[in-house]
Parts: structure tokens; C-alpha cells; sequence
């Protein structure tokens, strides 16, 4: 089944054609990773696709599980189970990170019908996860990504994708700032909540990711549009190749 | 001013009957409107009070007449017109409702999110219930305990009749009569409040008030509150309520004094949350108080914690006089104005012994078409030598129409001392709300947990009971004002 549809999605920033006529469709089960060139619109892509204020298309139309996100906010489209892990995650001064995360998974959980989770039930599974992604008790008591180092919060991101239990994943530059160590952790958790009844798309502009993330899908990404398709191999060639060619290919 | 026919006829009931020497007793349940010397007499005589109280009245009232009202503020509203006020009226008994279904559904809206109990919404709201509400036994059971302890905590009505020469000696101490105007006026006309008393080496057992909350509610306009803490003594008393007060009075000028002795502690709490008032302000309640607390012995500490969010107007400064070596005063408040609010608050730090400390964190929030004024006075006297204060003033603005003002000032005579001043003005970053609202959080509760954590420092200071229901309290004050 298809998870998210993007159809002809068109956009503008300060009157600049940013998104021009992009289409994507991704099913259940599959991971998909989009490359491309810095500008190309890759965080434009999924700050559109989380409803953010100022992001909202010209034209097309995108949809989560076949329901239309137009007239969908922000929060109603995160609730349905649409999650993006920030480029840079933005820090919350004096906002516990134990207290943000069970606010996120009990809106969650209301939305789906599922019991809200009381304190004690919610910081054992927090910290069920929060092991599993070698990430200390001590980081959940600080406040929200105050602080934490730039692989820290690349780590919490995921953390809380995994809290959450999203049906798409969007993870922006999840890998950028990571040590080799932190990347294999991140993948990991990654992994980890792969199934056949979500989907992941991860942007990235290294390879190397996808080692460890395997993708079955691979788009590139420029000026607005995907200008081409294909397997993992074609990661491969970026990485060996750089994007100029199949640029002017396109 | 003209008066009123009604207030001519009373005036002469009352003032003929004076003349006789209260002999009968007065059947009016209301004083009639207005103020006059008359009024003062009859306040007192209703309250069957020493002459030296009412003498003491007599010349607060004396004073406020030659006083003027205070215009130094940064806030704005007509005149008052302190003739057309009752100062006195019999305990009221509210209009009973049959049942909450009756109830204002907003009121009630509120009570939920705070998450007060059904019961206590029923008794908050009004409604006429058979059953004996829990907390006057349990009043009764702490009242007695705190007996056993020798600790007095009553009406200051009733301590006035008790222990006179306690209240007489500490009455008007920490805020004499002349203080301000609206302190003249309600040392004239205050109708009641509490009185608190710990003996030597007592600590309390209990955080004050808590379990009085909804059976002191109509303390009245002009409310007097004494707290007097001997040596080595501990007390925190809890003031106030979070859920939402409405009263026909617009005008509160309350007057709070505390007295630390040696080696005593005395942390006195507020949630303020009086009607603000309609969007633009209209009925809102004034509200002019005036805190202050001496730390009149060696090593004692005082304490204020507040967490403001209702009234249309505060005008407020609770105070510390470190007149005892080593001795610490603190002030942590939170203010929320949202809407047509108007919130000029702050604190004095007056350092007169050695060694003393004091600690100011305020964080104000501003929203709508708010205006929200840090006023601090921090003063170190000459003999102060070795004093310190750290003074930290956050503003967060929501919205680009409210308006977030610090006004500090600084006096210090004698170069042995630190003062230090930090302030920081903020405003929730779309980047901050669009973060929360991508993981599932609706703008209501971005709004509130991120005004939380801008708090934090201060709400850490309240009692935990006190602090949960202050948290929801401030994100329910800020209600439609994002997005
Ligand atoms: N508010 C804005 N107004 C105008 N142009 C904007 C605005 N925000 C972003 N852009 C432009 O949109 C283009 C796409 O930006 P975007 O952040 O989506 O790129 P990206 O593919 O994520 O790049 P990177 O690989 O560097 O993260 C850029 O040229 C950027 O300058
Ligand atoms: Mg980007």
C-alpha cells in the first residue's frame, strides 16, 4: 500500500519557484533515500511535507495512508503518524526532555486510541529505548537539545522516532555530524523499526549512510525536482561520479 | 463627589448611633458607600475592636487623605472613584447553584484542565452542597495540631480579640501607615486576612493555608496578612488559588507583612489569578498590593515566590528589609500578562546589616496587547559591607503587540559589595513552535510547555502541590495567544 503519495507538488519561497512538479510515491515496507546537491530543496521537501506555516504548495498534492494532507496542520499530520527528524533540531531552554517526549507519545497515543501512558509506565519505556540507543538517563532529564552536542541531537531525533512509532519517517541529514561509532548506533535504531507497515525516507548526502541503512529506492534531487531514480547502485555512483553529470543528463 | 442619598441617610444612622457608644448593635449587613472617618468607625465597631486599633485606623485615614495616588507606574486606567466603593460588607455567601450543570461552562472548562477534584469545583463554583466539605474537618484537625505546636494561624480578626498585643506590637511595623497610599487605605479599612505566629524553635509542620484554600476565599478587598516567625523558627504559607476568581470588587489592596527573627525562615508563596478582565480589559480587578518582610534577625530569610497571571492591573512589590547580619532575602516571580493586561511588578532588596544576601529571579511574559514592567530596587546602605545580589530578568514576548519593560535601580553606599544584573528579553521562535507541533503537540500545549521552561527556575521554588497546578495555570492564561 501506498504510504505517501506526492503528486506534482509545486512551491514557492518569497516568490522563488523552490519545489517544482515533484512526484513520489512510497509503500509500506520500503525505505527510500534522496540525494542531491545543497539548495536542491531536500529540507524545502520535508518542512512541506510536515505542514510547516509557509510551506504550503502551490499546486499538487500529497497524501499520508490516502487521507489529503491540505488541510491538515502541522500537530494533525505528526499525530497521524508522520515524523520528521530534524536537519537541526531546535533546542527547548528549560523543557525537560522526559516531560516534551511523554506530551509527543501520549498525543500520539490519543490520536490512535491507545491508554496515555502515566508517568512511572512512560520513563520505563523511555528508558527501554533510550539504552537500546546508548543514550544516558541523564540526557532525557536535560532540557530539550540544550546543549547537547551536534551528534546528541541527531541521536535524540531518533530516539524519539522510535517513542513514537511513526508510519513515515523523514530523517533530514540524520547522519551529518555523527562519529563513525554514533553513525552505527543511529542506524541501528533505524533498523530496528523497519517493518512492513511503515516507511523511512532518508536524505543524505553521503553513501555511506546507505551502507548501513540500505535503501531500496534511490532519488536524486535538483533544482526542485527528482531527475532520476534507482537502486542503491545509483548512490554509488553520485558518490563516485558527484551529481554534474546526471544533471545534465536529466 | 456627590453623594449618594443612600449614603447621606447612612452616614447619619451610623454617625448618630457612634455618638451613643456603640451601644446597640449596628443591623446593617453593608457599610454604606463610600469613605469617610465614619465609615472607618464603622468598620472597627462591626469588628468589635480595641480602641487602639481603631484609633490606628483613624490616622491611616487621616494620612491617605492627604496622600495622592501613585502615578509612577507603568500602567494606565481611570481613576479611581473611592467613593463609590463598599468597604464593608458581611461575610457574603455566595448564590447557591443546584448543581454544576448550572455552573458557567467556561468556569468549569477552566477547573478541569487545572484539574481540580469535582468537589472542590462544586464548592469554587457555588454550588449547594449537602455533604460537610472535607477541609473544614480538616481545617479543624491541623488547627489542632499546629496548637500542640504553639503555633497561632488565624483570622487576623480573631487575633486582633486573642492575642492583641502580639498584633499590636507587629501591626504596621514592616509597613507603617504612611508607607504608600494604598497602604494608608487599607490600614484604615482592611477587613480581614491572616494572622501567623511560630514560637521559638518551632518549625511548622505543615505548608500554611493549603487546606484553607476555598474556605478563605472572601477575605475581602483589603486583605492584612501578619506573619511573625521568632528565633529558629521554619514556616512557608501558601497564598492564593490557581483557579480562576471572579469578584465584584475591582479594587484589591491587600497588605502582607512578615518578621524574621534570628536564625528563622519564612517562605511565603503566591498564585495570583484574579479576573483579568474581558480581551480589552473591561472588569478586570486592580489589584495594588503591598508585600514587605523584615529580616529583623541575625541569619533569617525571607523568601517570596509568585506566580501572577491574573488581575487586569498588578501593582505589586514584595520586599526584603536584610536589616540582620548574614541575613538573605529572595524573589522569584513569574508574570504573565496576556490580552489588555497591565503588570508593573518587581521587588526592593534594602541592605542594611552585613553580609547580607539577596537573589531576584524574575521572568515576565507578555502577550496579546500586554504590558509587562520589571521594577527592582536594590539597596545597599552604607554598614553593608560584604553584600551580595544577583538579580536575573528574563522577558519572553509572544507576539509582537505586548511590550516587556525592565526598570532597575541600583543604590549602593559602600564599595564593599556585589551587585550584579543580568536581564535577557526573548520571543518564542517559530523554529521552537514548529518543533513541537511535529511531534504531535497541538500550539496550546507548545505554547505552555515552553513558557514552562522559560519558568522553570521559579516554579522550582514553589511547593510541589502549588507547582503542578501553577504550570497548567500559566498555559491556560495564554490561551489563543499563538498561532
Ligand atoms: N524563506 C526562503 N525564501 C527564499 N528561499 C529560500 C527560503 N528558504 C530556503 N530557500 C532556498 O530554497 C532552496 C532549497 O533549500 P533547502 O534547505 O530545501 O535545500 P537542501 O536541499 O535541504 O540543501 P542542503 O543540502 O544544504 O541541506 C535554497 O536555495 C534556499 O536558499
Ligand atoms: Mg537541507
Amino acid at each position: 500500500m501506498s504510504l505517501l503519495e506526492i503528486k506534482n507538488a509545486k512551491l514557492k519561497l518569497d516568490d522563488k519557484d523552490i519545489l517544482k512538479g515533484l512526484s513520489l510515491s512510497v509503500n509500506s515496507g520500503e525505505v527510500h533515500a534522496i540525494m542531491g546537491p545543497n539548495g536542491s530543496g531536500k529540507s524545502t521537501l520535508s518542512y512541506m511535507l510536515a505542514g510547516r506555516d509557509g510551506y504550503e504548495l502551490e499546486s499538487g498534492e500529497v497524501f499520508l495512508e490516502g487521507q489529503s494532507l491540505s488541510d491538515m496542520e502541522a500537530d494533525e499530520r505528526a499525530r497521524s503518524g508522520l515524523f520528521l527528524a530534524f536537519q537541526y533540531p531546535v533546542e527547548l531552554p528549560g523543557v525537560g526532555g522526559m516531560s516534551f517526549l511523554r506530551e509527543a507519545v501520549n498525543s500520539r497515543r490519543k490520536f490512535l486510541g491507545e491508554e496515555e501512558l502515566d508517568h512511572l509506565a512512560f520513563v520505563k519505556e523511555a528508558r527501554k529505548v533510550a539504552s537500546k540507543m546508548f543514550v544516558k538517563d541523564e540526557m532525557l532529564k536535560r532540557a530539550v537539545n540544550v546543549g547537547f552536542s551536534g551528534g546528541e541531537k541527531k541521536r535524540f531525533e531518533i530516539l524519539q522516532m522510535a517513542m513514537l512509532k511513526p508510519k513515515v519517517s523523514i530523517l533530514d541529514e540524520t547522519d551529518s555530524g555523527l562519529d563513525v561509532d554514533a553513525l552505527k548506533i543511529v542506524s541501528d535504531g533505524v533498523n530496528a523499526q523497519r517493518n512492513d507497515e511503515n516507511a523511512i525516507v532518508v536524505i543524505t548526502h553521503y553513501q555511506r549512510l546507505l551502507d548501513y541503512i540500505v535503501p531500496d529506492f534511490v532519488h536524486i534531487l535538483s533544482d526542485g525536482i527528482i531527475i532520476k531514480s534507482g537502486g542503491p547502485e545509483l548512490a554509488l555512483e553520485v558518490e563516485k561520479n558527484g551529481y554534474a553529470g546526471l544533471i545534465n543528463a536529466a | 463627589m456627590v453623594a449618594t442619598q443612600e449614603t447621606i441617610d447612612k452616614v447619619k444612622e451610623v454617625s448618630s448611633t457612634y455618638k451613643y457608644g456603640f451601644v446597640t448593635d449596628l443591623e446593617a449587613e453593608k457599610a454604606p458607600l463610600g469613605l469617610s472617618e465614619d465609615i472607618v468607625k464603622f468598620i472597627s465597631h462591626k469588628k468589635k475592636e480595641p480602641k487602639w486599633l481603631l484609633e490606628w485606623r483613624l490616622k491611616a485615614y487621616k494620612k491617605w487623605l492627604s496622600m495622592e495616588a501613585p502615578n509612577w507606574a507603568m500602567v494606565d486606567f481611570p481613576k479611581i472613584n473611592f467613593q463609590d466603593i463598599y468597604y464593608y460588607s458581611a461575610p457574603k455567601t455566595k448564590p447557591k447553584l443546584n448543581s454544576l450543570d448550572e455552573v458557567d461552562p467556561e468556569l468549569l472548562r477552566t477547573y478541569e484542565k487545572l484539574g481540580i477534584p469535582i468537589k472542590e469545583q462544586e464548592v469554587l463554583a457555588g454550588v449547594a452542597v449537602d455533604y460537610v466539605f472535607d477541609s473544614v474537618s480538616v481545617a479543624t484537625t491541623f488547627r489542632e495540631k499546629l496548637a500542640k505546636e504553639g503555633i497561632i494561624f488565624c483570622p487576623i480578626s480573631e487575633a486582633v480579640q486573642s492575642h492583641p498585643d502580639l498584633v499590636k506590637k507587629y501591626i504596621g511595623s514592616v509597613i507603617p501607615i504612611s508607607d504608600n497610599y494604598y497602604a494608608a487605605l487599607n490600614s484604615a479599612v482592611f477587613t480581614d486576612g491572616s494572622f501567623v505566629y511560630i514560637p521559638k524553635d518551632v518549625k511548622c509542620p505543615m505548608e500554611l493555608s493549603t487546606y484553607f484554600r476555598i474556605n478563605e476565599q472572601n477575605s475581602g478587598q483589603f486583605e492584612r496578612t501578619l506573619i511573625i516567625a521568632e528565633d529558629n523558627t521554619y514556616v512557608s504559607y501558601l497564598e492564593g488559588c490557581t483557579a480562576p476568581q471572579r469578584d465584584e470588587n475591582q479594587l484589591h489592596a491587600a497588605v502582607v507583612e512578615l518578621v524574621a527573627m534570628n536564625n528563622a525562615e519564612i517562605k511565603y508563596s503566591t498564585v495570583q489569578n484574579w479576573y483579568p478582565g474581558d480581551k480589552d480589559g473591561k472588569g478586570g480587578i486592580y489589584n495594588f498590593v503591598t508585600k514587605r518582610g523584615n529580616c529583623l534577625g541575625k541569619k533569617s530569610k525571607i523568601s517570596w515566590t509568585q506566580v501572577e497571571t491574573g488581575s487586569a492591573i498588578t501593582w505589586k512589590y514584595p520586599s526584603c528589609v536584610l536589616k540582620g547580619d548574614d541575613s538573605v532575602g529572595e524573589f522569584y516571580s513569574v508574570a504573565v500578562a496576556n490580552n489588555a493586561q497591565q503588570a508593573d511588578t518587581g521587588t526592593k532588596m534594602i541592605h542594611i546589616g552585613k553580609n547580607t544576601k539577596s537573589t531576584i529571579i524574575s521572568k515576565g511574559i507578555s502577550a496579546g496587547k500586554a504590558q509587562n514592567t520589571y521594577r527592582g530596587q536594590v539597596q545597599i546602605q552604607k554598614n553593608a559591607k560584604g553584600s551580595r545580589n544577583f538579580t536575573q530578568c528574563d522577558s519572553l514576548l509572544i507576539g509582537d503587540k505586548c511590550g516587556a519593560h525592565t526598570v532597575p535601580y541600583i543604590n549602593q553606599f559602600t564599595p564593599h559589595a556585589r551587585v550584579e544584573h543580568e536581564a535577557t528579553t526573548s520571543k518564542i521562535s517559530e523554529d521552537q513552535l514548529f518543533y513541537c507541533l511535529q511531534r504531535g503537540l497541538d500550539t496550546e500545549q507548545a505554547t505552555s510547555l515552553i513558557v514552562n521552561g522559560f519558568c522553570k527556575e521559579v516554579m522550582k521554588e514553589l511547593p510541589m502541590e502549588f507547582a503542578v497546578e501553577a504550570q497548567k495555570l500559566i498555559g491556560i492564561s495564554l490561551e489563543g495567544s499563538v498561532g
